[in-house]
């Protein structure tokens, strides 16, 4: 449905974006993820035809989206970040504007208005200025100016930035839902959300696309061995000697907690064993030993972090 | 130009519901209303000292002494008005950032610029319409040449949109509706004041500046006259900035 090739933009001097490829297929929730700067939005802004690439070509459906723009964004249904809305409208009106523009008019376009205020849960809200809804709800509207006309693919720019908890499980519930009939490409750089509601997760930092892949893959592929958590009872210099002398520990890193460290090892389990003799022979007590994953948080900051040493190194 | 009616409504609606629309109208019809009092009021008593003098009763016009004046001082007070019309079309929504949706609906920057632009002569028609009833008061006591206020209105309309063009290009260019402002009612105002100065030229020049001065155009429809050439120059002044807008909007895919 989406595919970039090799897209590239730059405003002024500073490069925003470089050799941006992906391509998402129908159906697919996919998350486009990376600290702030990262080039995310540029990304989205190409796809949606609010500006065109520098070097490379973005297609939406096979069409091409500097040449056949109008088409494309009939098959895009946007919700740019900070949702950007008509606040003197009232939400009616706001949506009848959107559909109108899409194409919708008569029945229709009061049938597809009332649709898309019960999908989004604004039943209560048709009639009252954009301006005196609270934040979830004009979140709720930018969605539903999205949703009009039913377009096939959906692109969310940080779609739950600036919403309390509650109000962000109800977006996340709504665009899981919306996902399932649709193609949705949605931007944050919150992690959770990416575990949560994508399948695929495309990594990116510094205008470049670090890593692609589903959010389990991901951990487990950036999992280096495994590693294990063990808290100790001892002199931790003499620990961490000892301890690394036992065959097959890779690496010893000491936490911010006293006596606990992180050991990674190529053979995982088979090692625990071994360590726990040797923590017990040594005369020390051994308070917890544990296998620790990574968390999609320390993937993304390992990505994050060895792409910007290559740069800038 | 599929869309430029949703665009059209949409401006409309929500300049109805804006401070600035209401604040202006008040304004302007305040001061037509004044104008219109004291040009009539001068008639008046012009023609109270003209009734024992036949010689000046002959001299007496309502067009030339009431009809005229007013429209050129309508003429003035537009120039002061309409760049407060139109400096947020473009300005307001690059601040909200509701241009982002403007322009990834499926809709052409032509039919976005066609529906903003013709709710602005809107407002522009709604405004002089407003001076209406004041004319259609004197009616009954005065012999007024209906076609040169026709004609009149005409010009006033068309000067009128190619101020408010300028206005919606000085929009596009900034995010800033005051800046906005200020850039069209600077343009307006030299484009008004050149022929002033146009004296000083050789006599190709004042010629130059004689034609591209948006209110000598205004005269001959003043003068119950529609010329052609004046229409088309209101027309040009219009697509020229209109087409500049267009361009300038359209830079947006290679600035970013």
């Amino acid at each position: 449905m989406i595919a970039a090739e090799n897209l590239g933009k730059a405003y002024g001097l500073k490069t925003a974006i470089q050799d941006v490829s992906f391509f998402i297929g129908k159906g697919e929730i996919v998350g486009l993820l990376g600290p702030n700067g990262a080039g995310k939005t540029t990304v989205l802004r190409i796809l949606t035809c609010y500006m065109q690439p520098g070097s490379g070509i973005a297609r939406v459906d096979g069409l091409r989206c500097s040449d056949e723009s109008i088409q494309v964004r009939k098959r895009i249904g946007f919700l740019p970040e900070n949702v950007p809305l008509y606040t003197e409208m009232t939400v009616e009106s706001f949506l009848a504007f959107s559909g109108s523009v899409k194409g919708l008019k008569g029945q229709g376009l009061k049938e597809e208005i009332q649709r898309v205020i019960l999908a989004c849960g604004l039943a209560d809200h048709g009639r009252r200025l954009i301006k005196y809804l609270s934040k979830g709800l004009k979140q709720r509207v930018g969605l539903a100016q999205a949703l009009i006309n039913s377009p096939p693919i959906l692109i969310l720019d940080e779609p739950t930035t600036g919403l309390d908890p509650a109000q962000i499980i109800e977006v996340r519930n709504l665009i899981r839902d919306l996902g399932r009939e649709r193609t949705v490409l949605l931007s944050t750089h919150i992690l959770p959300e990416v575990s949560q509601i994508c399948n695929r997760v495309i990594i990116m930092n510094q205008g470049r696309v670090v890593a692609e892949d589903s959010p389990k893959n991901l951990t487990d592929r950036l999992q280096k061995g495994l590693r294990t958590l063990i808290s100790v009872n001892g002199p931790s210099l003499e620990v961490k000697a000892r301890l690394g002398s036992v065959p097959g520990v890779s690496r010893i890193v000491e936490t911010d907690r006293e006596g606990e460290f992180v050991i990674e090892s190529e053979e995982g389990e088979a090692i625990r064993p071994s360590m726990a003799r040797t923590i017990v022979e040594s005369g020390w007590d051994l308070r917890e030993l544990k296998a620790s994953e990574l968390s999609l948080e320390e993937v993304f900051m390992q990505l994050v972090t060895e792409e910007g040493k290559e740069i800038n190194g | 130009m599929r869309g430029m009616f949703a665009v059209l409504r949409k401006e409309l609606t929500i300049f109805v519901s804006s401070p600035i629309f209401y604040a202006a109208l008040f304004i302007f019809l305040l001061l037509t209303g004044y104008f219109f009092y004291s040009t009539v009021v001068g008639y008046s008593l012009v023609s109270l000292q003209a009734s024992s003098n036949p010689y000046l009763v002959e001299r007496l016009n309502i067009s030339d002494m009431f009809l005229k004046p007013f429209f050129a001082d309508i003429a003035v007070i537009l120039l002061l008005m309409l760049p407060l019309i139109s400096m947020r079309t473009y300005a307001e929504e690059k601040k909200t950032g509701t241009i982002e949706l403007l322009f990834t609906y499926p809709i052409s920057d032509a039919a976005v610029l066609a529906g903003k632009f013709a709710a602005t002569v809107i407002i522009l028609i709604i405004m002089l319409a407003g001076t209406v009833p004041p004319l259609l008061l004197l009616a009954p006591i005065a012999k007024l040449e209906w076609g040169l206020v026709l004609s009149g209105y005409l010009g006033l309309v068309l000067m009128g949109a190619s101020f408010l063009a300028l206005g919606v290009f000085a929009s596009s260019i900034t995010e800033n509706q005051i800046v906005a402002a200020v850039i069209s009612f600077g343009l307006l105002l030299l484009f008004w004041v050149l022929a002033w100065g146009s004296r000083l030229a050789g006599p190709l020049m004042q010629e130059v500046i004689k034609q591209i001065s948006v209110v000598g155009h205004l005269e001959s429809f003043v003068e119950g006259l529609v010329d052609t050439r004046d229409l088309i120059f209101y027309l040009l002044f219009s697509f020229f900035w209109l087409f500049l807008t267009l361009r300038f909007l359209h830079s947006r895919f290679w600035r970013g």
